[in-house]
């Protein structure tokens, strides 16, 4: 669906996006992680063509977009829908008029408008609203006006760009249970642009770090975010205090076993006891993992050693 | 003090045809000025805007060229403006005096102003919101006329209110120097003649149309700003 290769972009000498290469795949939804400056909203804009790049190839819908002219531009982002932070609604129109338009701007006719616009206000649940302008709308409608604007012209691919840094928690996580709704039913592929781990984890399937326009982590996010790399770590601002006797033994929990109690039956199994020194859980895809930290002495680690290697449904390693 | 009042009565009754061909010589030229400035002022904004360097298609050479006239010219005081446009005035009217004559000055005037105050107001219009029109495929010129033109349409009501109030003003002065209007009023009969009544009734008059025209304007803003 998407494809970048060896991507990199200039702005004035300075190398804003530093060698990207990447592939979202058709259905996903993606995430594009990092603070604030990382780059990240500019690699986004590269793949509707709002902003050029430098260096490498972008294939979009099988389109290499640094070759498309301004009409083949146009063509190419009829196909991919986009959503802003603070929401870009035209402030002088009201809902109908924002969410119609694009299909107004690409010469569709009333009847066509009208009979789209009712169904997009149906899936983003704002049929009351029809006529009423954006200012009198929360954080969360105007959102929704801008998602179902993004809609009307079926795209296959929704670009996000932090489009819930300006909500609520509560506002953030109906804005983004809308957009696995669109990605599941409507079967859009979604990327998100966003510094918020939380969003990540609750509906992105793969995401790619940023840092300084470099590229420090790419995949799945319960590979990322369990057991995360020491870059990885200081991404997250995450550091671990753990006590430099004895031995420490890191424990991957996977969704499939975070509900088992094997901690408390390893202890009562081998009759041990051992100090829990960190540890965490996290719901990544409304799927639970977590990570724990034992600290025993030299001697004793190895009967647990022994006892993780045969029960092989934790991941584990010594740290 | 009975007897000043009679006075003043019967004055300001003898004035009644002066000030009201007055007033009309002022409107005519006002109102003409106003519109042919905004449509050269408009017209002149949207090259600027299209030309800016955060513009649709950035043109420095353009827009430095533009500017600079536009800044020329709004750096003249008015007076002196419409007697350097003397030559230019006779060439385009026939004649440099009298109410036709005079809109001449005050569109050239008044022009680069509005064309700064319609910039402002497209300017004025968030970024994003250009952006996302961008993002759905609009062209440049559906960007101008479904997006830029709308949203600053409340703002250039308001500039084109506060224009013509400027252009009032700008025509009493320019009855001192040779235009009619409530201007030429003032300064033959009031000035020269020396008469307190006249000055008395022009300024007055001055005030009521200022505050109808601003009235009217703000009306306008209220019911189409959402």
């Amino acid at each position: 669906m998407i494809d970048i290769k060896h991507l990199s972009k200039y702005f004035d000498n300075q190398k804003v996006l530093d060698d990207i290469s990447l592939h979202v795949n058709a259905g996903e939804i993606f995430a594009i992680v990092g603070h604030s400056g990382a780059g990240k909203s500019t690699l986004l804009r590269c793949i509707n063509g709002l902003e050029g790049f430098s260096e490498g190839d972008m294939s979009v819908l099988g389109k290499e977009v640094k070759h498309l002219s301004e009409s083949g531009l146009g063509e190419l982002r009829k196909n991919i829908g986009m959503i802003f932070q603070n929401f870009s609604l035209l402030n002088q129109k009201n809902v109908y008029d924002n969410i119609a338009l694009p299909m107004k701007v690409w010469g569709y006719s009333n009847d066509e408008i009208k009979i789209r616009v009712d169904e997009l206000l149906n899936l983003v649940g704002l049929e009351s609203k029809k006529f009423v302008y954006p200012k009198e709308l929360s954080g969360g409608q105007k959102q929704r006006v801008a998602i179902a604007r993004a809609l009307t012209l079926n795209p296959k691919i929704l670009l996000s760009d932090e489009s819930t840094s300006a909500l609520d928690p509560n506002t953030t996580k109906s804005i983004l249970e809308l957009l696995q709704e669109i990605n599941t039913k409507l079967g859009v592929t979604i990327i998100i642009v966003t510094h918020e781990m939380e969003v990540v984890k609750k509906v992105a399937s793969r995401a790619l770090l940023l840092e300084d326009g470099k590229v420090i982590g790419l995949g799945r996010i319960d590979e990322l975010f369990l057991r995360p790399d020491e870059k990885m770590m200081k991404f997250l601002g995450e550091d671990e205090e753990l006590p430099k006797e004895g031995v420490n033994i890191r424990l991957y929990f996977p969704s499939n076993v975070s509900y088992n109690p094997i901690v408390t039956t390893m202890a009562r199994e081998l009759n041990i006891n051992f100090n829990i020194v960190w540890g965490k859980l996290e719901k990544l895809n409304d799927n639970v993992v977590g990570t724990l930290v034992i600290n025993i002495d030299e001697q004793t680690s190895i009967v647990i050693k022994n006892y993780l290697q045969e029960k092989a449904e934790v991941i584990w390693e010594v740290i | 003090m009975n007897q000043y009042l009679i006075e003043f009565y019967e004055k300001s009754f003898g004035m009644k045809q002066v000030l009201l061909e007055a007033v009309i010589e002022t409107l005519t030229m006002s109102l003409i000025s106003t519109l042919v400035a905004t449509v050269i002022g408009f017209i002149l904004a949207i090259i600027l805007v299209i030309a800016d360097k955060e513009g649709l298609s950035p043109n420095a050479y353009i827009y430095k060229s533009l500017d600079i006239i536009i800044n020329t010219l709004r750096s003249f005081p008015f007076i002196i403006l419409i007697i350097v446009l003397f030559p230019l005035t006779k060439f385009l009217v026939g004649k440099q005096t009298g109410t036709f004559a005079m809109i001449v000055p005050l569109i050239i005037g008044t022009a680069p102003f509005i064309a700064r105050m319609i910039e402002n107001a497209f300017k004025e219009v968030d970024s994003s919101v250009i952006e996302a029109a961008k993002s759905f495929g609009a062209t440049k010129f559906q960007i101008i006329l479904r997006v830029l033109l709308p949203e600053a349409f409340p703002s250039i009501i308001s500039a084109i209110t506060l224009a013509l109030i400027i252009i009032i003003g700008f025509s009493a002065m320019a009855g001192t120097v040779g235009g009619g209007g409530l201007g030429a009023v003032a300064m033959n009969y009031g000035y020269y003649r020396f008469d307190g009544i006249y000055i008395f009734w022009t300024v007055f008059i001055l005030i009521v149309l200022v505050q109808i025209f601003q009235s009217i304007g703000d009306f306008l803003y209220k019911i189409i700003k959402h």
